[in-house]
Formats: C-alpha cells, sequence, structure tokens
C-alpha cells in the first residue's frame, strides 16, 4: 500500500501462540486456533458475520449480505493469509485476520461478536494472532482505525501498535513483531 | 441536473463512470467529466472508456482535463458554473477490503458546498 510506512524499530512480543485457552470475564470457556481450512469452520464464520451489527462495522467490513460476507471471507481465508477464530464451542465469537499488502508486510483486522465484547478476547484474539504471524516469518504489521474507536485504539496501543499516520480521515497503526 | 463526475486514478473509477453514465442517460442530466491526473496507463484506459460512452451513447458530455490539486479544482467549479452535484469514484480498497478515502475525496465531502455522491 505505502512503501514509506514507518514501523517501530522495537520489536513488540513474544505472544502466545495458538491454540489458546482460557475463560473469559463471563465465565464462557474460549478457545482461540488457526483457521483449519474446513467448510465448517467457513460456514461459522460466515454465521459470525451474518449476525454482526452494522454499527460495528470498520471502513466497509465486514459487508452487509451474505453473498458479499462470502465473497470477503474467500479473500481473507485464502492460503497466503493467515487467520484465527476464537470459540465458544462451535460458535465462531471472534475473528482476527493477516492479509499479505504485496509488500512483505501484513494488514491486520480483527472482529469479536457483540455478545463477546468486552470479557477479554479480543486481548487474546490480536495476541494470538499477531504470535501465529511471528511463528510463520511476520515481521511488520499494520492496520487502519477510524480515529473515534477508542476502544481498538487502546487495544492495538497496549499490544505494541504505534501511529505512523493521523493525516486521513483513518489512523494508521504500525507493528514490528520480529527483526527484519 | 447539472452533475460534475471526477475520475482517475482510482479503483472504482471506471465503475463511478459508467453508473454516472447510466444515470444521466436515465434522468436526462447534464453531465461533465472531469479526468483527474493519475498514472498514465489509467489515464489512457479511462481516455478510451469516456470515448467509447460518447461514440456508444446520444449522451452529450464535456470532458475536462484538470492539473494541479484536483479536490479544490472540482469544488471550484462546480461552484462557480452552478452545478448541482459532485460524483466522486473516489474510494480505493486496502488489501483486507477496507474502504480508504482518498485525499481529493476527503477534500470534496468537507468543502464542497454542493452536493457529493460517492460512488461504491
Amino acid at each position: 500500500m505505502n512503501a514509506e510506512r514507518r514501523y517501530p524499530d522495537v520489536v513488540s512480543g513474544p505472544f502466545e501462540v495458538p491454540p489458546v485457552e482460557f475463560v473469559d470475564r463471563e465465565d464462557r470457556a474460549i478457545e482461540i486456533r488457526p483457521y483449519d481450512g474446513s467448510e465448517e469452520e467457513f460456514e461459522a464464520l460466515v454465521e459470525m458475520y451474518a449476525e454482526f451489527d452494522p454499527s460495528d462495522r470498520a471502513q466497509g467490513i465486514p459487508p452487509g449480505r451474505e453473498p458479499r460476507i462470502r465473497t470477503w471471507l474467500e479473500s481473507i481465508l485464502a492460503d497466503d493469509c493467515l487467520n484465527v477464530i476464537a470459540w465458544d464451542n462451535g460458535t465462531a465469537a471472534g475473528h482476527s485476520t493477516l492479509v499479505p499488502d504485496g509488500e512483505d508486510d501484513y494488514e491486520l483486522a480483527i472482529f469479536v461478536l457483540q455478545p463477546y465484547q468486552q470479557a477479554g478476547i479480543g486481548t487474546h484474539l490480536i495476541e494470538s494472532l499477531l504470535g501465529h504471524g511471528a511463528s510463520h516469518g511476520i515481521q511488520k504489521v499494520w492496520l487502519t482505525v477510524e480515529r473515534w474507536n477508542h476502544p481498538a485504539v487502546s487495544l492495538y496501543k497496549k499490544v505494541g501498535f504505534e501511529t505512523t499516520g493521523a493525516e486521513s480521515f483513518e489512523l494508521e497503526m504500525a507493528i514490528r513483531i520480529a527483526d527484519d | 441536473m447539472k452533475v460534475l463526475l471526477g475520475i482517475g486514478g482510482t479503483d472504482g473509477s471506471a465503475e463511478a463512470l459508467d453508473r454516472t453514465v447510466a444515470r444521466a442517460l436515465e434522468a436526462g442530466d447534464d453531465l461533465t467529466i472531469a479526468i483527474v491526473e493519475g498514472k498514465a496507463d489509467e489515464a489512457e484506459d479511462l481516455d478510451a472508456r469516456v470515448e467509447s460512452v460518447r461514440s456508444e451513447t446520444d449522451l452529450s458530455v464535456d470532458v475536462r482535463r484538470l492539473e494541479g490539486e484536483p479536490g479544490s479544482k472540482l469544488v471550484d467549479i462546480a461552484e462557480t458554473e452552478g452545478f448541482d452535484e459532485i460524483v466522486l469514484g473516489g474510494s480505493t480498497t486496502s488489501p483486507m477490503g477496507k474502504i480508504k478515502i482518498n485525499q481529493t475525496a476527503e477534500f470534496v465531502l468537507l468543502n464542497s458546498h454542493v452536493t457529493v455522491t460517492l460512488v461504491r
């Protein structure tokens, strides 16, 4: 996207590597695992995004209707992307993804279904994804976030993201998870 | 309605052109297409598309080329020449599929006194 993106000098982490199991603040047993490529997990994600509250969309994703959700998921669940899913038994409660940007770095996004928000799942989910990414040789990760989305911005800061671009509608943030 | 379409150099330009032309044919809009400088190969593609619109439809279209700061040029033309609406194909998407509002679109949305449509 942007060859001039600045990344922090300091390496963040190490992060937990999935599978990760924990009990969330609502006493639900949650397990975070890498996406296994199965149709069953794909369909569980379709179901999660079909129930997603439009107010939690960010810059147009997740898309609103099921056909578009499927097209979008097909692109971000492709073999060159890394995905982790938070499970409450068979229900997908959250999903985080790293998509290659064509310049050796990766764009990150994270989504937690409304009933599972504010229970500590997002922190485990993003840390698991970064741990999963680092174990696959990824060094640099970036994202954009709407500047008014304070809960998301503080989550990103907590794990080590720094603001690298603030001149646009969205904030751009970046993290280094391994040395070049 | 007098419509000013600003296109060039973004992912959505071709679609914005097609949809704006389709609407103009249906509603009898008076359409001006302002081509904003982009990469040379994209500019050629757009020129060809605009030419095919001219040859394949009855629409009379005024085509202009904008140089310099495209956002302020679009706003200036729209306001001084009595346009009713600015249409922009002004968003690109990130690898993830996130919509990014480019600087031209942001400038026009914030500063235009005429209605702005962002084609999605």
